[in-house]
């Protein structure tokens, strides 16, 4: 899992202006794959004080896949970087993974501190996902 | 201070006046800092920060009890406070101002004692569909307490009051009227004197959450003859933790207690206790000594720039802040009141004002995004929140321009 938290911040790496960051994760934001429309319900909603995330997990050969989407694009994009971090893999290895990728690519005070975007929530909700199928 | 040295043709020197707020002259970001959060809270001037620690410096003590020289000068502070509030809302006596924490304590004060000692079963208490949660919730918990019924004034589609349901909803049931001068998430200004007028025909008494306007206008107590008035110091240049509660003498003089301790009581044994004169009987416990004493140096400082000066420079920014982000695509405003404070709250396309506010932020520019505490007032407009920029008088029109400015690149990366 390092390898692809090591690309990501090197990607981030590449730009100077924290708007391009931005930019750059709103870009992944919108190529994460559309979430089915019966998975955007309540059930499934990681509530952050202003954005809203619908997050769907499912089990498929042992492995965890996640699929999300949010009504914010900045949002819609830290889910779609942390899917790609966290989905197929085996849960277990997700209930104790420490995401080091945040820290990595100079947003945390802007992503982590920020109870708006629900990012811990996230993240909770992802492990508890990954708990529920490690059993 | 910047402010005694103001003037070309009487006019306050606007660019002078900001040098007064040290926290405006910074970086954010790499970017000028423009502060568009003032209807969340005002930035100090200096004289109110050298105030607060002034009074830790020289004569912090608890007041009124003390018979030693540092209580005396802390005491006096603070009633000379309660003085300058007093002239600043006219009302008839410094007794019936009131130190509480905010405007919020204010209301829960007011519901927790006349509203508990006169509401009862079948009684109705009307407020507006744009006031804020805390203006809305101690009236909920009150009704609820007593078998009352919360009645709502509603909103047009410009975020006016529709006064002419207002009557309608005015009976002899009516108690209490709660309502804004001025609505925090469109700035509309309502028309409370016209409000309080008919809430009294009817026999019912007013309360008046003036936290929006007393930075922004001459607020007169005894012109509007409201019979409650609160407001919060922070949002008035003013420290955080302090607010005051104006009340009618007669009215509060009937009034129960709100909270039990200290200061609020003449004697106490076990037999019984006797309380204190108003306004002491609301003020259990140490206050805010400092915070009263800030307030009362913010509301001198904006008397010296003059409060109509303030409201007709405001309204100059609004007008220059309307019509420039008019021109950006897709922006709509909600809240087109005829009558506004400095507020534009506003939406573009279907951008989520999470989203702009965060590559605001990034471009030094802060405003506030979501639903302004206003939920009811949200889904009246069929929206989940709203962007909301808030100008004070150290705010400029190159300041605005920045807004756009930034709004326009933010929009571009988020199309």
């Amino acid at each position: 899992m390092n390898e692809i938290e090591e690309e990501i911040i090197e990607e981030f790496s590449l730009f100077d202006d924290q708007m391009d960051r931005y930019e750059y994760i709103i870009d992944i934001g919108k190529k994460l794959p559309p979430l089915e429309a019966k998975f955007q319900a309540n059930d499934f909603l990681v509530q952050g004080c202003q954005s809203k995330v619908w997050l769907h997990a499912f089990a498929k050969d042992g492995r965890i896949f996640y699929e999300a989407d949010s009504n914010t694009a900045i949002t819609k994009g830290i889910i779609a970087l942390l899917i790609r971090v966290l989905s197929g893999r085996d849960p277990k290895e997700v209930v104790n993974y420490e995401l080091t990728f945040i820290d990595g690519i100079n947003l945390r005070s802007h992503l982590s501190s920020q109870r708006s975007n629900g990012l811990s929530s996230m993240i909770h909700r992802m492990k508890a996902y990954a708990s529920a199928f490690s059993k | 201070m910047a402010v005694s040295s103001s003037s070309k043709n009487n006019l306050p020197d606007w660019a002078y006046i900001r040098t007064d707020f040290p926290i405006l002259h910074q970086k954010i970001n790499g970017k000028k800092l423009v502060y568009f959060d003032n209807a969340a809270t005002s930035q100090k001037p200096l004289s109110v920060i050298n105030a607060v620690s002034d009074y830790y410096e020289r004569y912090n003590s608890n007041i009124h009890r003390g018979a030693h020289y540092l209580a005396q000068l802390a005491t006096e502070a603070y009633e000379r406070s309660r003085q300058t509030v007093a002239q600043h809302l006219n009302a008839n006596s410094e007794a019936e101002i009131n130190f509480v924490r905010g405007t919020t304590e204010a209301i829960n004060l007011v519901a927790s004692t006349y509203g508990r000692q006169n509401i009862k079963s079948g009684d109705e208490i009307i407020v507006t569909e744009m006031e804020h949660h805390s203006n809305i919730v101690p009236w909920q918990l009150l009704c609820a307490e007593k078998g009352a019924t919360l009645k709502v004034i509603p909103v047009n589609d410009k975020g006016e009051l529709l006064v002419e349901e207002y009557l309608k909803l005015l009976n002899n049931k009516t108690r209490i009227v709660s309502v804004a001068y001025v609505s925090n998430a469109l700035g509309t200004i309502h028309p409370v004197k016209e409000i309080i007028e008919a809430a009294h025909q009817a026999g019912a008494v007013v309360f008046i959450d003036a936290a929006q306007a007393m930075p922004h206008m001459k607020v007169d107590v005894q012109e509007l003859d409201c019979d409650f008035l609160g407001f919060s110091g922070h949002k008035v240049y003013a420290t955080t933790g302090i607010g005051v509660l104006y009340g009618k003498r007669e009215l509060l003089e009937k009034m129960p207690p709100y909270m039990g301790g200290g200061e609020m009581i003449k004697s106490v044994s076990f037999k019984g206790t006797t309380y204190n004169e108003i306004p002491y009987k609301f003020e259990a416990g140490t206050p805010n000594i400092e915070g009263g004493i800030a307030l009362g140096v913010a509301l001198n400082y904006i008397q010296l720039i003059g409060l109509d000066q303030i409201a007709a420079y405001e309204h100059e920014l609004l007008l220059y802040g309307t019509e420039t982000l008019s021109s950006i695509e897709g922006l709509r405003i909600i809240g087109t009141a005829e009558n506004k404070s400095s507020v534009i709250s506003f939406l573009i396309n279907n951008i989520h004002p999470y989203d702009l506010g965060v590559l605001l932020n990034e471009q030094g520019v802060a405003i506030r995004t979501g639903h302004h505490c206003c939920q009811p007032l949200m889904d009246r407009f069929g929206i989940e929140g709203t962007c909301r920029a808030s100008f004070a008088f150290y705010n400029t029109r190159e300041e605005i321009d920045q807004l756009a400015e930034s709004l326009n690149r933010a929009v571009h990366l988020l199309s």
